[in-house]
């Protein structure tokens, strides 16, 4: 599973690599999510519906992450804007 | 007369010289440690001008990866994507009553596919206050991406986030019908291609066909 980050300037980064089925990697890549949760970003886990839809599914622990998910995408959570006019 | 004036001369300009060194000498260090910086600057976070660039090929191969091949081409070829509304979706396989179009730093807009007429702006935002190059702003396509999977998985979550406006307030109006009608019109030319083109049996007889031809 690799954690991924979106970063302004420079497109995502990977900030944790591990197997969930290794406890040491496990616990690495728990406190490596719970360091961006606590860094105020959202976190996706990219998945596919029935059919074979692509959507996304929100998660707010580790727990959540469906251990055969091979990557977590965190990015900064939404506020609302209202950037400059684009007429 | 000559020599008093050439000596008078030379120590005019000793004099003029031993007066301005100081502040010449300081001059020159701060234009050295402006230099200095800069370069440091440039180095490690100043302008550069492929990077958003880079960040941009990065986040384009991120958004491939996770949209279908349909919404990649669509963002692909038409600069936006659209998503289907989820909370009015009759779940019969019919399209829901509304959708939203996406488009890179700009507000999400929310429209009735069946007749085209705009329900709202929504205006949002993914600000990075950390700034790692200056700019809070992620790359178009992690703009498209965030804004996606957060609709995709929590519409109602982003839709309370976002700050609502009618159609109009950031984004032309025309310009969204317009691409209703590009999008239209794409959909149906990518329908007719995907008719015309002939099924993985028909390609393999043709091919085995042509192989037949050549060995003959």
């Amino acid at each position: 599973m690799k954690l991924l980050r979106m970063k302004p300037g420079h497109g995502e980064i990977v900030i944790a690599e591990g197997d969930v089925a290794v406890a040491e990697q496990e616990r690495e890549l728990i406190e490596a999510f719970r360091a961006e949760l606590d860094a105020g970003m959202w976190a996706a886990v990219p998945t596919q519906a029935e059919g074979g839809r692509r959507e996304a599914e929100m998660v707010r622990s580790f727990d959540e992450v469906p251990r055969d998910a091979e990557r977590v995408i965190f990015f900064p959570r939404a506020a609302g804007g209202a950037p400059g006019a684009s007429r | 007369m000559a020599l008093a004036l050439g000596t008078g001369g030379v120590l005019l300009v000793v004099l003029v010289w031993e007066l301005a060194r100081p502040t010449l000498a300081g001059a020159l260090a701060r234009t050295r440690a402006s230099v200095l910086a800069r370069r440091r600057e440039g180095s490690a976070g100043g302008y550069d001008p492929g990077r958003e660039r880079r960040a941009e090929q990065r986040a384009r191969v991120l958004l491939r990866s996770c949209v279908d091949e349909h919404d990649w081409a669509m963002y692909r070829e038409l600069g936006f994507l659209r998503v289907w509304g989820g909370l009015s979706d009759p779940g019969d396989g019919r399209e829901p009553g509304y959708a939203y179009l996406i488009y890179p730093h700009k507000p999400i807009v929310a429209y009735v596919p069946a007749t085209g007429a705009l329900l709202n702006e929504y205006c949002v935002a993914f600000p990075d206050n950390s700034k790692p190059y200056g700019s809070a702003r992620l790359p178009h396509s992690d703009d498209v991406l965030a804004k996606w999977m957060a609709l995709t998985a929590d519409e109602r979550r982003l839709v309370g986030e976002a700050n609502m406006h009618l159609p109009g307030r950031q984004i032309d109006p025309e310009r969204v019908r317009r691409d209703l009608a590009r999008l239209a019109q794409w959909e149906r030319q990518r329908a007719s291609r995907v008719a015309l083109a002939p099924s993985p049996d028909a390609r393999r007889a043709r091919i085995a066909r042509r192989d037949n031809v050549r060995a003959a």
